[in-house]
């Protein structure tokens, strides 16, 4: 699949900025005033500029609003829902811990769990795809939101938590790579079933339907870049997991946290760039290609 | 509204066959031209004549099939919509802008409240989705609704584009819920088959296999009565060429 930088930037800013807002609506920490004023505007920063560019990717971002109509069966639009859910009731609850020196405890956890499903909702519209077997399994979720949940927790100055929620996302990130690399093979769709031509013999694409490129091709075959797929993998690894780990095992200090914090925004997003990069759509087989 | 109907009252569709199809990409052609000019946004070209790339509705692919035994078999491959029956492009669809007809189960997208989020193409697995890159809206194959119903049409000419212009006959149009159409009988005789099965998508078109390659027995030659039986040892004018041709 094509690594659209507004995807990209998307739920790597979106994950990590609800994350923060699943930690501040469960009270931790238990900020008021100014103080709170500060963590409230990193979470809204994150999560509504994340938002803001997913729409870049649309062809018609002006009729948007539409986007809210199909939440019976759309993922798409249950995030649509989440999201201005979670908004709307974190800025309500937020209000109250910045101008009224006030924690309405409930509005909060409410707030959290409108959060925790919006991550949820965005994993699942890539969960839901059939088509990418790299994508179609609960692991996808757990690691949407276990990444979430860490980088909110790391954001949050939740030292402990931080450290073992990204120890766990670690697993599933390395489990979801592991799985990921045999699920074309193992889905069962291949240039045969695709063809309907395997019964005679070995199918071989001989020809495509036209000499120059198309949107499929563009969109879907995304094969450039693959080839440091291996190396990107440690990197994205040690940024997102190892380093802040390390880092936040030293003795606290603010710079070390800053640190960790940046270093795990870039491990996300070079995370985020081989999720898609090396996503494989079965239209591809008919392309002779994955 | 992007909840699948429960049955459709018709199954309109398509019967693709495989084994007569030549490859002319004449339906591409005349696809583009009938869509590029009648309902919704026209089918744009990027750069046509230099990089070009664009929106077709229909694409012509082209296989090798290597049997085990003996040669390899050429197969073109026609690709459009399949107007599923499942189709999981529509209840993907955030806005409602893509849906599945109740009266005779055309999947259509309503351009005017389309986003352009390309959802529904990742959820294709056939690749029958294409966002037009001037439009910005999603474009697909609308099996010709604007011709099949068009009462200023001749009756002849209400067919789907690609089925009147194919020139070999390797495109069939009609009601696969009706047992008796040409289509369900096509597909009943020859094994018509559904592409990608294990997505679960039902697609409603069909595909005819090629037919068996006939099998001659390797010891008949059909010219055998014309031709005289060549001789291992010739003697005559052909014996005394054969011998000076050795001494060369």
């Amino acid at each position: 699949m094509h690594p659209a930088p507004s995807v990209i930037i998307f739920t790597t800013c979106s994950g990590l900025g609800f994350g923060l807002l699943i930690w501040l609506g469960l009270g931790y920490p238990a900020v008021t005033g100014w103080v709170a004023f500060a963590f409230f505007t990193i979470a809204y920063v994150l999560a509504v500029g994340g938002l803001l560019a997913s729409t870049f990717h649309l062809g018609r971002p002006e009729r948007a609003p539409k986007a809210f109509t199909q939440w019976r069966t759309s993922w798409l639009s249950r995030e649509a829902w989440c999201s201005l859910a979670a908004l709307l009731t974190m800025a309500l609850y937020g209000g109250g811990l910045v101008f009224l020196d006030t924690r309405w405890s409930g509005l909060g956890l409410l707030g959290a769990a409108a959060s925790l499903a919006t991550v949820l909702t965005t994993s699942m519209i890539y969960t839901q795809l059939r088509t990418v077997p790299r994508w179609h399994t609960p692991l996808t979720p757990a690691l949407f939101l276990s990444l979430s949940l860490a980088g909110g927790a790391l954001l949050a100055g939740q030292t402990v938590i931080a450290i073992w929620l990204l120890a766990f996302s670690g697993i599933v990130q390395i489990a979801h790579w592991m799985r990921g690399d045999g699920a074309l093979n193992a889905s069962g769709t291949n240039i045969a079933s695709a063809t309907g031509l395997g019964n005679i013999g070995t199918v071989r694409a001989f020809e495509p339907p036209h000499t120059g490129t198309n949107y499929l091709l563009s969109e879907f075959v995304y094969v450039v870049g693959r080839k440091h797929a291996a190396k990107l993998r440690v990197i994205s690894f040690a940024l997102m997991i190892a380093l802040p780990i390390a880092l936040l095992l030293l003795p606290f200090n603010h710079l070390f946290a800053a640190l960790a914090v940046l270093s795990h925004l870039v491990g996300v997003a070079a995370s985020r760039w081989l999720f898609f990069a090396q996503a494989e759509h079965v239209l591809g087989l008919y392309y002779g290609k994955r | 509204m992007t909840q699948l109907p429960e049955k459709t009252d018709r199954k309109l569709g398509l019967v693709i066959d495989l084994d007569t199809c030549v490859g002319c990409h004449a339906c591409v052609i005349s696809c583009k031209g009938w869509n590029t000019e009648n309902y919704g946004a026209p089918l744009s070209d990027q750069d046509p004549y230099g990089d070009a790339s664009g929106t077709f509705l229909n694409r012509v692919h082209s296989y090798e099939v290597q049997p085990e035994q003996g040669v390899a078999q050429l197969i073109h491959f026609p690709k459009s919509c399949l107007h599923c029956q499942d189709a999981p492009c529509v209840t993907v669809c955030p806005t409602g802008a893509s849906y599945k007809r109740v009266e005779d189960g055309i999947v259509l997208v309503n351009e005017s409240d389309c986003i352009g989020c390309g959802l529904c193409a990742w959820a294709c697995p056939y690749g029958a989705r294409e966002l037009d890159q001037a439009a910005g809206v999603m474009k697909k194959c609308t099996l010709c609704v604007d011709r099949i119903y068009n009462d200023t049409l001749p009756q002849e000419d209400r067919v789907p584009a690609c089925v009147r212009t194919c020139p070999a006959g390797a495109r069939h149009f009609g009601d696969f819920a009706d047992p008796d159409s040409n289509v369900s009988r096509l597909t009943a005789e020859r094994g018509g088959m559904d592409l990608m099965p294990e997505q679960g998508t039902a697609p409603v078109n069909k595909y005819l296999p090629p037919r068996p390659k006939d099998q001659i027995a390797k010891d008949i030659d059909v010219l055998a009565p014309l031709l005289a039986p060549v001789d291992e040892n010739p003697g005559g004018f052909l014996g005394w060429l054969d011998k000076a041709l050795e001494k060369l």
